[in-house]
C-alpha cells in the first residue's frame, strides 16, 4: 500500500482503493465496484494530465526532436536518425564544453559544499550576530546572478578591478582573469562557489539545528574532547542525508551553469570557458539548429539523471542506517 | 569509587537562580537519588557534577579534587541520558565501544581507512571487542550488538546506554531520569535491575528522577530538592517517616499525605479539625497543619466523621476518599482489605494514632511534638 506520500487526488484514490479491498468482494455488486474504480481514475486524472503536459510531454518531444533536423521557425522537419548525435560526438567544441562543464562541477561542488559546511559550523557555534551572518552569506543567493555578474566583471577587470588591485597591493602579479584562456574557467568557478555557498550554508544550518544537543553531551562524556572528535563522531554522520542532498543539488546546479558564462565570457576566449548549456543555447537559439540543440539537451539530461539516481541510491542507504 | 562533594553550588541562567546554594556530600559507592518536582533544578545539579554546565558559584570536588575547569571528558564520569543519546548511525556494538575508542585510540588510529591499517589499532580493537563482549554478556544484550538503535525497543536502548556507561569503569555514574521513557511495567523491572547493577559494581550512583517511587525503591539515600534547594537528605525510610518540611511530606508517598487544618492552643496542646489531640508542642500558639499518611487513618472508629466521596479498589488494597463533615477538608485512607470498602456516600467515623501525626508550622517547617504522658502509657489508643 502506498504510504502517505501522495497528495491531493492521488492519496484520495489510494484510500478509495483500500475501501474496495476491505469490503467483501462477494457482497459488492460488480457495477458498484466499477463505478468506484471510475471515480478513482477521475480523481487521478487532473494530476496525471498536468504531469503529462508539464513534465513528460516536453521531455518526450525534446528526445524526439533530437532525431530530426528541425530548425527553429522552419515549416517542415525530417527524421534523420542518429545524425545529430554523430555530428555532436565528432565535434571538438562538444568535447571541450563537456570537459569544461565537468571541470566546473568538480571544482565548484567540493568548494561550495565544504565552504558552506564550514560557514554553517562557524555561524552555529557563534553566540551573537548569527542572523546578520546568515543574511550576509545568503545575499548572493537572493541577488539576481545577472546583476551580480556585472559586479564581478568590474571586480575582475584587468586594469581597475578590485581583485587585481589587491594582488598588486600585495606585490603579486595581476591577471586579466576573464580574458585569459588559462584563468577564465577558474574565475567562473570562483563566482560559482561564491554564489552557491549561501544556499548550501542554509541547508547545513537546518541540518545542524536538527542534531539533538544530547548527542554532543554524550560524546563529551564519552571522551570526545576535541572539536574534531565531536565533528567526526556526531556532526558529520548526523549531517549525512543533508550532505548527500547538498552535493547532488550543487552538482545539478553546476551542470546548469549558464548565466555567468553567457554574460562574462560567452564561452571564450577560444572556447576555454564553453560549457554544455551555453553550447546548447548557441546552437539552438543563435544558429536556430533546434534538433542539434535537443541532442545536446539529451546528453545533459543523462548526466543529471545519473546524479539523481546516485542520490536516490544514497538516500535509500541513509534510510536503512537511520 | 569516588566521593563527590558539592559545596554552596549555585547556578543561574539569565538572572534566574536555578540552584540556590546546594551542599551535598555523596559517599563512595553510594546510590543517591535526587528527587523533586520538575523544574526544581535536580537535572541542572547533575549536569553541574558532570561538567556539562559550569556552576555560577561554589565548588564540586570529585575524589577530593576540585573539578572546576576540568572538561566533562576528563572527569571520568559516565552518564545515562533520559533520551539515551545513542548515536543513531552506529550499531549497538559501536555505541558501547565509543568511550573505549575515544580513550584508547590516538587521533591517528581513529582516522577512517588510514587508522585501520595501523597494527597498533588492530591490537587495541581486539581488546575493545573483548571488553564490549564482557559488558554485553553482563547485561544480556549480546544478541543485539549488530543492530542500530532504531531497530531496538526502548528497554533495549536503555540497556545499550547503560552498557556504554559501564564499559570503561568510570568513578561514578550519573543517571538523568533514565526510566521515564519506558512503560510502567518495564520501569518496575529496570528499577530492580539498576539496583542489582549498583550492588554488583559497587560504584557511586547519582540518580535524578521526579518519580518518588524510583527513589524510594532503589537508593540508599534520597536528596529531596525543591525550588533549587536541598530540603532534606536521608534514607528512604527517614524521608518517608520523618519529613522535615511539608513539601517533602507531600512529595514523597503515593497517595499523598493528608494535610488537615490544625492549631496550637495557648496551653501548648495541638488540635486537628477543632478536636484536641493528646499532643503538646513548645512552639508558639497559632495555626498549624497536621499531616497523616493514608495508611495511618483508621476507619470505623474515632472522634472524626466524614462521608465517602470516592473509592479506588486496586485489588490488593483500596483507597477511600473522605469528605470531612463540618469542614471542606478532604482526605484519603488506605485499607488493606478491599472487601471492607464502604459504599459511596455512607457516613464513616475515623481517627488516627497520635504517633501518626506530623505537625508543620504555617511556613511548612516541621514542629516537634510531645505525646502526653498518659497517652504514652496507653500506647496506640485512638485519640
Amino acid at each position: 500500500m502506498p504510504s502517505a506520500c501522495g497528495s491531493g487526488p492521488l492519496s484520495d484514490a489510494a484510500t478509495i482503493d483500500t475501501a474496495v479491498v476491505a469490503t467483501p468482494a462477494a457482497r459488492t455488486p460488480l457495477r458498484k465496484r466499477d463505478q468506484r474504480a471510475m471515480t478513482a481514475y477521475g480523481l487521478v486524472a487532473p494530476a496525471f494530465t498536468l504531469m503529462l503536459l508539464m513534465l513528460l510531454g516536453p521531455l518526450a518531444s525534446v528526445i524526439a526532436l533530437s532525431f530530426t533536423d528541425y530548425q527553429l521557425g522552419a515549416p517542415a522537419l525530417s527524421w534523420i536518425g542518429l545524425a545529430n548525435y554523430q555530428e555532436m560526438f565528432a565535434d571538438r567544441v562538444f568535447w571541450i564544453s563537456l570537459r569544461n562543464t565537468l571541470t566546473y562541477v568538480v571544482i565548484v561542488v567540493p568548494g561550495a559544499v565544504t565552504l558552506g559546511l564550514a560557514i554553517a559550523l562557524l555561524i552555529e557555534s557563534g553566540t551573537s550576530l548569527r542572523g546578520l551572518y546568515r543574511t550576509i552569506y545568503f545575499l548572493p543567493v537572493m541577488a539576481t546572478l545577472i546583476a551580480m555578474a556585472v559586479v564581478w566583471e568590474f571586480m575582475l577587470h584587468p586594469q581597475f578591478g578590485l581583485v587585481n588591485g589587491l594582488l598588486r597591493g600585495a606585490g603579486l602579479p595581476a591577471f586579466s582573469w576573464l580574458q585569459d584562456r588559462n584563468t577564465a574557467l577558474y574565475a567562473l568557478c570562483a563566482i560559482g562557489i561564491w554564489q552557491a555557498v549561501g544556499f548550501n550554508m542554509v541547508l547545513f544550518l537546518a541540518g545542524l539545528v536538527s542534531i539533538p544537543k544530547q548527542l554532543y553531551e554524550a560524546a563529551e562524556i564519552d571522551g570526545a574532547a576535541s572539536a574534531w572528535a565531536r565533528f567526526r563522531l556526531v556532526t558529520w554522520p548526523m549531517l549525512g542525508p543533508v550532505t548527500t542532498f547538498v552535493i547532488v543539488i550543487s552538482g545539478i546546479r553546476s551542470f546548469q551553469v549558464f548565466d555567468t558564462v553567457h554574460i562574462l565570457t560567452k564561452g571564450g576566449p577560444s572556447k576555454s570557458s564553453e560549457v554544455l548549456i551555453h553550447t546548447m543555447y548557441t546552437e539552438g537559439f543563435e544558429f536556430f539548429r533546434s534538433g542539434y540543440g535537443a541532442a545536446l539537451t539529451v546528453v545533459f539530461l543523462v548526466f543529471v539523471l545519473l546524479l539523481t539516481l546516485i542520490k536516490a541510491r544514497l538516500a535509500d542507504r541513509g534510510v536503512q542506517t537511520a | 569509587m569516588a566521593k563527590i562533594e558539592l559545596s554552596a553550588v549555585r547556578k543561574s541562567f539569565d538572572g534566574t537562580e536555578i540552584l540556590k546554594g546546594v551542599d551535598l556530600r555523596i559517599e563512595d559507592g553510594e546510590f543517591i537519588s535526587l528527587v523533586g518536582p520538575s523544574g526544581c533544578g535536580k537535572s541542572t545539579l547533575l549536569r553541574v557534577i558532570a561538567g556539562l554546565e559550569p556552576q555560577s558559584a561554589g565548588e564540586v570536588r570529585i575524589d577530593g579534587v576540585a573539578a572546576d575547569g576540568i572538561r566533562p571528558s576528563a572527569r571520568n564520569l559516565a552518564m545515562v541520558f533520559q533520551s539515551y543519546a545513542l548515536y543513531p548511525h552506529l550499531s549497538a556494538f559501536d555505541n558501547i565501544a565509543v568511550p573505549l575508542r575515544m580513550r584508547r585510540l590516538s587521533a591517528i588510529e581513529r582516522l577512517p581507512l588510514v587508522g585501520a591499517l595501523l597494527p597498533s589499532r588492530r591490537r587495541k580493537e581486539r581488546g575493545i571487542r573483548e571488553d564490549v563482549a564482557g559488558v554485553a554478556e553482563q547485561l544480556e544484550i549480546a544478541h543485539l550488538l549488530g543492530r542500530k538503535p532504531a531497530q531496538l525497543s526502548g528497554g533495549q536502548r536503555q540497556r545499550i546506554a547503560v552498557g556504554r556507561a559501564i564499559v570503561r569503569q568510570p568513578v561514578a555514574f550519573l543517571f538523568d531520569e533514565p526510566l521515564s521513557n519506558l512503560d510502567a511495567k518495564l520501569r518496575v523491572h529496570m528499577r530492580a535491575e539498576l539496583a542489582q547493577l549498583h550492588r554488583r559494581l559497587n560504584t557511586t550512583f547519582v540518580y535524578v528522577t521526579h518519580d518518588q517511587a524510583e527513589a524510594m525503591t532503589m537508593s540508599s539515600r534520597i536528596a529531596v530538592m525543591i525550588g533549587g534547594e536541598l530540603v532534606q537528605v536521608g534514607t528512604p525510610a527517614d524521608i518517608y517517616d520523618n519529613p522535615r518540611d511539608i513539601r517533602v511530606a507531600e512529595f514523597v508517598g503515593s497517595p499523598k499525605i493528608n494535610i488537615l487544618p490544625g492549631r496550637i492552643r495557648d496551653d501548648g496542646r495541638i488540635e486537628a479539625l477543632g478536636f484536641a489531640l493528646r499532643l503538646t508542642s513548645a512552639t508558639a500558639p497559632g495555626p498549624c497543619r497536621i499531616g497523616v499518611r493514608p495508611e495511618r487513618i483508621e476507619l470505623g472508629s474515632g472522634p472524626f466523621s466524614g462521608h465517602v466521596v470516592h473509592a479506588e479498589n486496586m485489588g490488593s488494597e483500596a483507597f477511600v476518599h473522605l469528605g470531612v463533615n463540618g469542614s471542606d477538608a478532604r482526605l484519603v485512607a488506605r485499607i488493606d482489605d478491599p472487601r471492607r470498602l464502604p459504599p459511596i456516600a455512607t457516613q464513616v467515623s475515623f481517627g488516627f494514632a497520635t504517633d501518626a501525626v506530623r505537625a508543620f508550622d504555617p511556613e511548612g517547617k516541621r514542629i516537634e511534638v510531645e505525646i502526653e504522658h498518659a497517652e504514652r502509657v496507653r500506647e496506640r489508643a485512638i485519640v
